[in-house]
């Protein structure tokens, strides 16, 4: 009954905010500047001696001007983003960059309109605050095992394809400007070379926006990403080169060397010095056990740092931020909670999401706002050579690599990795700050937005169509299966083995050595606890119980049955000449105690939400009580149960025991609730009423297989022992430090 | 070449140039040395001599491996069972399967080599040559393949084992009754399982460029 409702306000939703946002925008920079007049007038009358009257409601928008503009313009970018998905045709045809390049222009045109000054994407504001974080996210995230495989790929194309498509851009427009006439000769060999530079290099912004939407397999993601971000030393190196240099005059080969050794002082002194921060990241996650909620700080933090040390050096920001979160990564989430996890990685996700709205953004405004020098034969002769230069370098460059692959590119990828080339919002920064004594800039700064908006709408727009035209292989969106895991891992040691009865030493030996090396000496240092010497098939056993179990939880909560396509479970594999039933395999104590805690605490809270009511109402209702206490052990069983049938976790351990009985009591009777979940405490149950009750039916869970009830006895008291033990050293997913529960936050 | 000049002598003509793992004649070379060089200039080899590579120590499932090629399943003649003792023409056969792909092949040749690679990885797991592979023999594939890392515990591969022939049932089986049992995986349910795996781009290594003068006694 409410959905026709929703649909019809949601209808009506995105262009009515729209057009509240941009009314509330016009207003305020209306406001703002009227108030910027308005304010000297009344200082001298304030001096004159005439009392006023009590301001009971004052008008004081220049204090908090700055951080509400900001705010507003946050808000007036995430309300379109929300807009453009509610309405599902649109962003079908249509990447959402083009949208929100289109939102600025919008918007910069109404700013214009009203003769407002328009906030431009200036260099520091977006190298700074807007591109660190997607960096930041691109490189936590990065699938590591492509991007070594394909490393040797991805580097020919970052510094030899970014470096032709400097120089033929470069070069060829130089020459065409000397063909054309007085018009442009004025623009010098430097200065082409300069622009060919900031114009010719990938954009990881705007490939990821694009390249997000069309779900491509991962090899062809990987090369076209892992170029975009590795080609920011090349383009850091030719810019500060040809910018130094065009104020000089020439170049002498001297130079050309010293460009060649500043490359990879950049580079590599980049990658080192994020390194150096992972590692600082990852020892210091090792001591947070105490204080989880600042986890998710620290790495946002070191990340930061790394990125700013870099640029303090001019070394390679962009570099120096992939490698602190590749190196970090592992070890940070070896030792860090489940919640912090949670947090960083949803964290990292909104601020990226966020900073990739707001630059396409302020693209458009700065578009609109922005000097113009509109020169026809410039512009279209700058599209021309984009597009021709990166096809040539594709095509050659793939010839020459393929000689070295195993895994050759086929001429389908070659036609997406050269369409997929685009330029975005770090070329028209780099264009922005050209120094303004070069007189050429106007018409640079056009062509390079006719360029990004080529790329961008034109093909971010047609990609789409033409990936499903030429059927080009799709991600495969497969869950974890600890299958694959385990093959992987046999594949790897298996060919590393035959790699050494070969005798050969090849890229598999070499892996393995780094992670022997690995597990030996670096994990010791960097993990805290018994997880340093946890071998990675374990680790990724226990997160997929976890997954499970979490998804049992939520899915409990729905009370809705978890939509399995199979019902099997342990029982068909298990031999039948077992007869005692499962001897009890568990994963290792206390990762079970974690996962029994996961779900007990779900209905810990259940159970408390249940009763809250009647926890502080000292009138316990007896019949209200044990509607809900039924429901309590009916959906409790019902939780065991489906742990039993999905996880390997076996779930037939009794901690209550079953008999439980309910009564009329005297009305001044408050049931205490024995709080469960402290260190020392049993589960959870409620002290009993008085022996005169009338017992409720012994629920025990179906156990699997057939169990003895002297077995279930031993079991039950050896289990109570060990859980005594194990309550000290505590889940690390569940230290979850509310105020009431500090208890539970040990190690 | 010597390569040749055994082969020649030794009559072995399976290798059929038309087929997908041919191995060029350089590649023999190579191998032959490196045959020569672990067999100590004998004909044939013994386990001992693979026991012998010092860098083999380290691996987990070593013993797996090695086993692989005493294997009489791996010698593409369909004979069962192991023997003491192989010979290059065997040597050469086994290392075969872990031949890189060619750039232009046909669906039906990817899945011929796709079934191929599988069909030696499912030799090694499925020990006692019954066709499938049983629970047992899938935790022992497990518990050696955790079996170089210190302070674990048995039961951890055991549920590990349990999960992941958990994940097969359900891919191959679908729905089973509660009394109903798994026997063991198939080759076939193998071949679904890892049908995403894409085993023929990544079961290669490269014989190009290789260096015989290792260290192996």
């Amino acid at each position: 009954m409410c959905e026709p409702r929703a649909a019809r306000r949601s209808a009506a939703g995105p262009p009515l905010t729209g057009f509240v946002c941009v009314l509330l925008l016009v207003c305020v920079s209306v406001a703002s500047a009227s108030l910027d007049t308005a304010e000297d007038p009344h200082h001298p009358t304030n001096s004159t001696g005439l009392k006023k009257a009590f301001p009971v409601l004052a008008l004081n928008y220049d204090y908090v001007r700055k951080p509400f503009e900001i705010a507003l313009w946050i808000l007036l970018a995430l309300l379109m983003k929300l807009g453009f998905h509610i309405i599902p045709r649109v962003s079908n045809v249509v990447p959402e960059s083009c949208l929100l390049i289109g939102v600025g222009l919008l918007v910069g045109g109404i700013i214009r309109a009203i003769r407002e000054e328009a906030p431009v994407l200036n260099t520091e504001l977006f190298f700074l605050y807007l591109l660190p974080p997607i960096i930041l996210d691109a490189g936590y995230f990065l699938p590591i095992r492509a991007f070594t495989e394909n490393m040797g790929t991805i580097l020919v194309f970052a510094v030899v394809g970014t470096l032709w498509n400097a120089f033929f851009i470069g070069g060829m427009i130089f020459g065409v400007c000397q063909i054309e006439g007085a018009q442009l000769a004025g623009v010098d060999l430097l200065s082409c070379l300069l622009f060919g530079t900031i114009v010719s290099a990938v954009d990881p912004v705007a490939v990821l926006a694009v390249f997000e939407e069309i779900h491509i397999n991962e090899l062809l993601y990987i090369l076209v990403f892992g170029e975009s971000l590795l080609n920011d030393a090349v383009t850091v190196v030719l810019y500060h080169l040809f910018e130094e240099f065009s104020h000089a005059g020439t170049v002498t080969v001297a130079d050309a060397f010293l460009g060649i050794a500043c490359f990879f002082v950049v580079s590599l002194g980049g990658i080192m010095v994020g390194a150096i921060y992972g590692l600082l990241g990852a020892f210091t996650s090792r001591f947070t056990s105490h204080t989880r909620v600042i986890e998710p700080l620290f790495v946002f933090l070191y990340s930061y740092m790394a990125y700013l040390s870099a640029e303090v050096f001019h070394l390679s920001g962009i570099m120096s931020l992939i490698a602190c979160g590749v190196t970090m990564r592992p070890y940070v989430e070896a030792n860090v909670s489940h919640k912090s996890y949670t947090t960083i990685k949803y964290f990292m996700k909104m601020w990226s999401s966020v900073s990739e709205t707001l630059i396409f953004i302020f693209l458009g405004v700065s578009t609109v706002a922005g000097p113009h020098a509109w020169n026809w034969t410039f512009v279209i002769l700058t599209v021309v050579l984009c597009l021709v230069s990166r096809v040539l370098g594709v095509i050659g460059l793939t010839y020459i690599i393929n000689k070295f692959r195993i895994v050759k590119l086929t001429k389908k990828d070659q036609f997406i990795m050269a369409y997929g080339g685009l330029r975005g919002a770090i070329a028209f920064s780099l264009g922005f700050l050209l120094t303004d004594d070069n007189e050429m800039k106007s018409m640079f700064l056009t062509a390079i937005i006719t360029v990004i908006f080529f790329t961008v709408i034109v093909q971010g727009m047609t990609i789409r169509p033409l990936v499903e035209l030429l059927a080009v292989k799709r991600k495969n969106e497969s869950k974890g299966s600890i299958n694959e895991e385990i093959h992987t891992q046999f594949l790897d040691h298996l060919l590393t083995g035959i790699e050494d009865v070969c005798g050969h030493y090849g890229h598999h030996h070499w892996k393995d050595k780094l992670n022997r090396f690995n597990k030996t000496y670096v994990k010791r240092w960097l993990i805290a606890g018994e997880r340093s010497t946890e071998p990675q098939l374990i680790s990724f056993y226990n997160k997929m119980e976890m997954k499970q179990a979490m998804m049992l939880v939520e899915s409990g909560s729905a009370a809705r049955p978890p939509t399995h396509a199979s019902s099997v479970s342990m029982q068909n594999i298990q031999p039948r000449e077992s007869a005692r039933g499962r001897a009890i395999p568990s994963i290792s104590k206390s990762r079970e105690q974690e996962i029994r805690k996961v779900l007990r605490g779900h209905l810990q809270n259940t159970r408390q939400r249940l009763r809250s009511y009647s926890r502080h109402d000292l009138l316990v209702d007896p019949f209200e009580d044990h509607v809900s206490e039924v429901r309590f052990r009916k959906q409790r069983v019902e939780m065991e149960r489906r742990m039993s049938h999905y996880l390997t976790v076996p779930a037939n351990r009794q901690e209550t025991p079953a008999v439980r009985k309910v009564c009329f009591e005297p009305e001044h009777r408050v049931y205490t609730y024995d709080d469960g979940e402290s260190p020392r405490g049993r589960a959870a149950q409620p002290r009993p009423g008085p022996a005169d009750g009338v017992s409720l039916v012994s629920e025990s869970p179906p156990g699997l297989g057939a169990r003895g009830p002297d077995q279930e006895q031993e079991v039950q008291e050896e289990k109570e022992e060990q859980e005594e033990q194990d309550q000290l050293k505590l889940s690390r997913c569940l230290s979850d430090p509310g105020p009431n529960h500090n208890k539970e936050e040990e190690e | 070449m010597e390569a040749l000049h055994y082969l020649c002598t030794h009559k072995i003509v399976t290798i059929d140039s038309s087929s997908l793992f041919s191995v060029s004649f350089e590649q023999i070379g190579i191998l032959h040395n490196r045959f020569k060089q672990l067999s100590h200039n004998e004909e044939t080899l013994l386990r001992e001599n693979f026991s012998k590579i010092p860098d083999l120590e380290c691996n987990p499932i070593r013993s797996q491996i090695i086993e692989a090629f005493f294997d009489r399943r791996n010698f593409r003649q369909n004979g069962e069972g192991t023997v003491e003792e192989i010979g290059f023409e065997e040597f050469l056969v086994t290392m075969s399967h872990f031949r890189p792909p060619t750039l232009n092949m046909s669906e039906h040749q990817r899945e011929g080599v796709r079934r191929d690679k599988l069909r030696f990885l499912f030799n090694m797991h499925d020990t006692d040559n019954d066709g499938t592979i049983t629970l047992e023999e899938y935790r022992h594939v497990v518990e050696e393949l955790l079996s170089l890392s210190e302070a674990m515990e048995k039961d951890t591969a055991k549920s590990i084992a349990d999960a992941a022939m958990l994940e097969v049932a359900s891919i191959s089986m679908g729905h089973m009754e509660p009394d109903e049992f798994y026997e063991g995986i198939t080759f076939e349910h193998f071949l679904k399982l890892l049908n995403g795996f894409e085993i023929e781009s990544r079961m290669y290594v490269r014989f190009l460029n290789m260096d015989t003068t290792t260290l192996c006694k």
